[in-house]
């Protein structure tokens, strides 16, 4: 391979991944409108406190305590369940002192991430080709 | 600002070194963070787990970065009429170190502001983009052009450039367009983080063919079509491939199913490991009786273990199962240790040993190699049969409390731990051997 189809090559791919990544970032999926703002603090709360280093949402995250996707809508858990441990503590987890604003905007925040999608991996059906898709 | 003095490699030195030691501190962490699943609460008041991990990690990934920056620029000296200017290395290397420090510093403070891998208030993050840029400088300015170039420059290249652009593209998340749209925000810092990965594996992986072409003086490989078409394919992996992170992510199946087709061209490579086998083992037998080529040797069979873990975790069907488990921490742990870090310990005893001078401990060091494979086997094993545990309670059919499952896969992380401290134990070994050799030197 001469070094100009090499280059050519190089410059081709970058092309087609800059052309693939204008469409990623414009073709992700549709959100219900939220109130931004108290959502926006409840996840500068999130990152502050890095609740992600023993959380994940949508697996993505920490082992050390569970996925937090869909606690906010789970009928056994919800806000208050929620609460009760950020204010407490666990023996591993820390106790967080917020205020009540700032645990408002926290709720605010997980009710946005679990209408926004499931993360249970039993709500994905398996195809013959190997590809998953949502129940 | 005077030019680099042919071959002098101190500067590309103190990288490695500091790397070394960083990579000293990340396992320390990951020690104590391991401690802290087996013994629950262990320093909650002084060093809880969302302060450790950072520590940890950001060690680890800033060991990775030195590490390949020390190499590259270390080798690149053969490149380019007028070499590049040791003031700007200089201004690197003080600038990425001064950030490593406030890092680590905000962490230990619990001061944290940043997402996953990057926890620390973004706006540490410009030191780093401001260290690179001086990187991607001093590398272009030493290679020029690419015509003619042997692979590894082009892996460099492409990881220098590569690097700037996706940790920028990880801060994207500071602009409301992102920041406001959890899944868009989510799947670019995944997109982001993805490549990044395949970035600074082209600078390590790049290092690690240069150095086998040094070792056995066999130019050929690094101008083969072979050679090419594998850095293309792995290019196109870098590019493409990083939806395999977030397959669970409600994004249009199409970005989905980009990333698993082109995931499955792994297996190109995977059949090219098991074709040339035999040939690697005579190689193997050839230059056993150095020490940087057992590292490469190391490095070749964790390459094999981890890329066959990688092909099976991008098939959507196994990755809803191992997602989210510890399965994928051991295949990031197989990466990391397995593979960044043997082929950067080869280079840095490349750099730091040039003259290949026999170390009093050679033989010490050549059997911690094994230890610390052996041990990383064990290490890497029990964190799968953790995530097959965890896998299980996930797909349960009757709901089973998070607390008893982790109760439940306390016996492997205690098999973790032990495995964790002998490989802390073998690779610092390694690591004082080498400060020996700097020592020495001086």
């Amino acid at each position: 391979m001469s070094s100009k189809a090499k280059l050519s090559l190089y410059i081709g791919l970058i092309v087609v991944f800059s052309f693939y990544t204008t469409i990623v970032y414009t073709l992700t999926a549709k959100q219900d409108s939220v109130d931004v703002t108290e959502v926006m603090k409840g996840k500068m709360i999130w990152q502050e406190k890095n609740c992600l280093a023993c959380h994940q949402i949508y697996g993505l995250g920490g082992f050390l305590g569970p996925d937090l996707t869909n606690v906010y809508s789970n009928q056994t858990k919800g806000p208050a369940y929620i609460t009760a441990f950020v204010r407490n503590g666990t023996p591993t987890m820390p106790s967080f002192s917020l205020t009540e604003s700032e645990m408002n905007s926290l709720l605010a925040f997980l009710q946005h991430v679990s209408a926004s999608g499931q993360s249970n991996p039993q709500s994905f059906k398996i195809n013959a080709n190997g590809t998953i898709e949502g129940k | 600002m005077e030019p680099l003095r042919e071959n002098d490699s101190r500067i590309p030195k103190l990288f490695i070194v500091a790397g070394l030691g960083l990579l000293f501190l990340a396992m320390a962490f990951g020690i104590v963070g391991a401690l802290q699943y087996v013994v629950p609460g262990l320093l909650k008041q002084y060093l809880s787990f969302e302060k450790v991990r950072p520590l940890h990690v950001s060690s680890a990934v800033f060991w990775i970065i030195f590490g390949a920056m020390g190499g590259t620029l270390a080798y690149l000296q053969r490149f380019g009429e007028k070499p590049y200017r040791p003031g700007l290395l200089r201004l690197q290397f003080w600038i990425l170190s001064m950030a490593v420090i406030l890092i680590l510093g905000s962490y230990l403070a619990g001061i944290f502001g940043g997402r996953e891998y990057w926890e620390f208030p973004p706006p540490l993050a410009i030191l780093i983009i401001v260290a690179w840029i001086l990187y991607v400088i001093n590398v272009v300015s030493a290679v020029k052009t690419l015509r003619g170039q042997p692979v590894y420059i082009w892996m460099w290249i492409t990881g220098a450039f590569g690097f700037l652009f996706t940790f920028s593209e990880s801060y994207l998340w500071v602009f409301p367009y992102f920041q406001q749209h959890i899944v868009r925000d989510m799947t670019v810092q995944w997109k982001s983080y993805g490549s990044m990965v395949g970035c600074w594996n082209m600078l390590v992986y790049g290092l690690g063919l240069y150095l086998m072409e040094k070792i056995s003086n066999d130019t050929s490989y690094a101008q083969s079509r072979m050679g090419f078409a594998l850095f293309f394919l792995g290019f196109f992996n870098l590019l493409f491939n990083w939806s395999h992170h977030i397959y669970t992510l409600p994004i249009p199946q199409g970005i989905k199913n980009v990333g698993y087709l082109v995931s499955m061209t792994e297996l190109f490579i995977l059949g090219r490991i098991i074709y040339k086998w035999k040939a690697s083992v005579t190689t193997a037998q050839k230059f056993n009786h150095l020490l940087p080529f057992r590292f490469l040797m190391a490095a070749d069979i964790w390459v094999f273990l981890n890329l066959s873990l990688a092909i099976l975790m991008s098939i959507p069907a196994f990755n809803v199962f191992t997602h989210g488990t510890h399965i994928t921490v051991a295949h990031s742990m197989g990466t990391t240790i397995g593979i960044n870090t043997m082929l950067l310990l080869a280079v840095a005893f490349d750099v730091l040993n040039p003259e290949r001078k026999v170390i009093g401990t050679n033989l010490i060091i050549k059997r911690s190699i094994w230890v610390v494979g052996i041990s990383l086997f064990v290490f890497l094993s029990s964190l799968v049969l953790a995530g097959v545990h965890r896998a299980k309670w996930q797909m349960a059919e009757t709901p089973v409390s998070f607390g008893t499952m982790m109760n439940g896969i306390t016996p492997y992380f205690v098999a973790v731990t032990v495995a964790g401290i002998i490989i802390f134990l073998g690779l610092a070994f390694i690591i004082l051997a080498l400060f020996r050799v700097v020592k020495g030197s001086r």
